[in-house]
């Protein structure tokens, strides 16, 4: 009895010292493992670059795909949140991302706070008003006033006589116009209502420009292009806005808007890149304010807008002119960044048509490139593209 | 065992166990109080941050901010001074709130009800399990769900009827919108489901078994043991009902979706609103400048945590007065 028990004892003793060892080699395997991996990681990929973005959420998707293509040609990673214009100017502004991406230019107050800052549009956007009406495809008329009015629900019924005077093809139904709109903090809001502001006396003086405005009641206002699509949708007789990307991608009906030279003019890819292009000739160079070019490109102010599409923006990216005031900058990292925004610039804008972007005109290009030659690391051009 | 050996000779010096045998229990015994206890500084932090956040919004619009009706974060003109308001939130939040209550509690009644009175066991298993995933389904699902397919048939199916019966008066009044305060109620009715039958349930099944017994032996149908059951359960009930006020009060996402998000002071449960959560899901993520728009957002937040707690301190408390009523063995 009692020598079984010592020699169960002694077993246990036994085992418990088979569990330590094996407990060992397991430990030892797995740091070699580990150790493994890190050195080999170490000697046979070079140090990747990483940096960093955030901003506007509209040129999000295009980024992005950028930055994958960008990742397969050279390893560089480029990282970019779409947080809203608001957070990434505020962040780009902190210097806690190496770019920024804004859909409105800076303002001047902004401006001054960040020196040195660099604008640079990547890519264009225009807000285009949707509407669901029984038995009407895309292609109404609107001017900038009617839209005022009946955002503002002064045109209240879709047989008026002012929006019949434009579309006198078309039989408007006697029915209460549904107006929809983004309940969401948006730039498209803004933009939006700045074209609206500028071409009604009556718009600007009630509700003004911004990314949320006091809507009048009765009407519905949704979260996102979706929320705004969807809220179209489902209601008779309504109408809406959304970016002009989101109205090719859905087949929600859209209408043509009224530009400075009088003509009605049909959103698209090809109008858009127009208005940019009349636009291109009284862009402020790269390192001044471009507040003046404001949230959308008032086509009063310039020559032949023709075909250009009237509710047109630009998207940037904004960018240090000394790279160097970003912490953990280095020079490697910079002539990546740089690449990387001539890179989409040029050969980037082809997936933009895939994506519903506008490419950017050869003009904007030409500016832009002027733009990222001033880019300098320590007082030094990164790169001169000669 | 080095470090702990530390630990409780550090514990056996302080004064208030030193005079307890120290082992590892009551070492044990401390830190899970500390744990708990880090409530209270979790829940400070908390309180203390939103009022410090909103002060700025609370000086400049003192108590008017609670019936003010304007909503203007960038005025037309520059010059004028931002001006905001939260009753027409106030009003929205308790409507949809009402709604929800008046159209969910009765069918989570009939639920618990027919879970502990009626139902043979294996049934009641197959009920409560689709119940409980109700209660497990994310709310933004509930949010598409509304938008895509509760919206497009209430407005074909239900509103236009609603209106022909009632449209004499106010509240169903005006153009049918699809995305309103109505269709808001509706889907949080569904939302609070899940939480009122399922605590009424539990309410129900602690009714002692002797109740039961005793009005069935004076010869009482099913129907009129049900309303013992019930009526003995009342307080809990309530309480039920206030935690899914709870919950409907402070629904965000899937009210977001579906109310209509209309700054305006309804009067027609057709029409679109927005309530406390609702403009804070949709105007906090880029709301940067002024300072006071955020402030201002901070406040509506500060109202909504002060209608949650009103609410569910008073769903503890009618809960707590009931189950002491139960043990102590006395009926109402």
């Amino acid at each position: 009895m009692t020598f079984s028990i010592v020699e169960n004892k002694h077993k246990r003793r036994c085992e418990k010292l088979n569990y330590k060892i094996i407990a060992y080699i397991e430990a030892v395997v797995l740091i070699a493992a580990i150790v493994g991996f890190v050195v080999y990681g170490s000697y046979f990929t070079n140090q990747p670059i990483i940096l960093s973005g955030a901003g506007a959420t509209f040129p999000a998707p295009l980024i992005q795909k950028w930055s994958a293509e960008f990742k397969d040609m050279t390893r560089a990673q480029i990282n970019y949140e779409g947080i809203g214009s608001g957070g990434g100017v505020k962040q780009f502004t902190d210097k806690t991302v190496d770019f920024g991406a804004s859909d409105p230019p800076m303002q001047d107050s902004e401006f001054s706070t960040a020196s040195g800052t660099l604008h640079i549009p990547i890519t264009i956007g225009g807000v285009v008003p949707i509407y669901n009406i029984q038995g009407i495809s895309s292609g109404l008329n609107f001017s900038g006033q009617v839209l005022a009015d009946i955002f503002s629900l002064n045109i209240t019924r879709w047989n008026d006589a002012r929006l019949s005077s434009y579309n006198p093809d078309t039989t408007l139904p006697d029915a209460e116009i549904v107006v929809c709109h983004r309940s969401d903090s948006s730039g498209t809001t803004k933009v939006f209502t700045s074209f609206l502001s500028d071409e009604s006396e009556t718009w600007s003086s009630a509700y003004g420009a911004s990314n949320v405005i006091n809507w009048p009641s009765q009407t519905i206002g949704g979260k996102g292009n979706p929320g705004v699509a969807a809220a179209v949708q489902q209601n008779q007789n309504s109408i809406g806005y959304v970016e002009l990307s989101y109205a090719l991608q859905s087949d929600i009906p859209y209408g043509n808007v009224q530009n400075a030279a009088g003509k009605f003019v049909e959103p698209s890819l090809e109008t858009l890149g127009a208005a940019a292009s009349a636009v291109s000739l009284i862009l402020p160079p790269g390192n001044a304010s471009w507040a003046s070019v404001g949230s959308y490109f008032n086509l009063h102010e310039v020559q032949e807008p023709d075909n250009g599409y009237p509710i047109t923006s630009f998207s940037y990216v904004l960018i240090y002119q000394e790279l160097n005031v970003r912490a953990g900058m280095t020079l490697d990292k910079a002539k990546a960044l740089t690449w990387f925004l001539w890179w989409a610039i040029h050969d980037g804008q082809h997936f933009s048509s895939g994506l519903s972007y506008v490419p950017l005109p050869q003009s904007v290009v030409t500016h832009d490139e002027a733009t990222l030659r001033m880019i300098i690391f320590d007082g030094q051009q990164v790169n001169n593209w000669t | 065992m080095k470090p702990l050996k530390k630990l409780s000779n550090f514990l056996r010096k302080s004064k208030s166990i030193s005079r307890r045998k120290l082992s590892g229990d009551s070492a044990f015994k401390l830190t899970i109080t500390l744990i708990a206890c880090s409530i209270f500084v979790i829940l400070g932090i908390m309180i203390y941050k939103i009022i410090q956040n909103s002060w700025l919004s609370i000086e400049t619009y003192g108590i008017g901010f609670l019936w003010g009706t304007t909503w203007q974060p960038f005025p037309p003109n520059p010059s004028t001074p931002p001006s905001f308001g939260a009753l027409p939130l106030i009003w929205g939040t308790l409507v949809t709130s009402a709604i929800a209550l008046l159209l969910g509690v009765p069918i989570s009644l009939g639920i618990s009800l027919a879970l502990s009175e009626f139902m043979p066991k294996s049934f009641n298993y197959v009920i409560s399990f689709f119940v409980e995933l109700l209660a497990a389904i994310p709310s933004v699902i509930y949010g598409l769900w509304g938008i895509f397919i509760l919206i497009p048939f209430l407005q074909t199916n239900v509103y236009p009827y609603l209106q022909d019966v009632f449209g004499f008066l106010p509240l169903f009044e005006g153009t049918i919108r699809g995305p309103s305060i109505l269709t808001g109620g509706i889907v949080l009715a569904i939302m609070i489901i899940p939480t009122v039958s399922a605590i009424s349930r539990d309410v129900f099944a602690a009714v002692p078994d002797s109740q039961r017994e005793a009005i069935v032996a004076l010869g009482a149908t099913r129907w009129e043991k049900a309303r013992i059951v019930m009526s003995y359960g009342r307080s809990g009930v309530i309480g039920a009902i206030m935690l899914g006020l709870g919950r409907a009060v402070g629904e965000t996402m899937a009210i977001t979706m579906v109310i209509g998000n209309s700054f305006n002071m309804f009067t027609s449960f057709l029409q679109p609103g927005s309530t406390l959560a609702s403009i804070i899901a949709n105007e906090f993520t880029e709301a940067s400048s002024p300072p006071v728009y955020i402030s201002a957002l901070m406040e509506v937040g500060l109202i909504l945590f002060g209608l949650a707690i009103v609410v569910n301190a008073l769903a503890r408390l009618i809960i707590w007065r009931s189950t002491r009523r139960i043990k102590e063995g006395g009926i109402f």
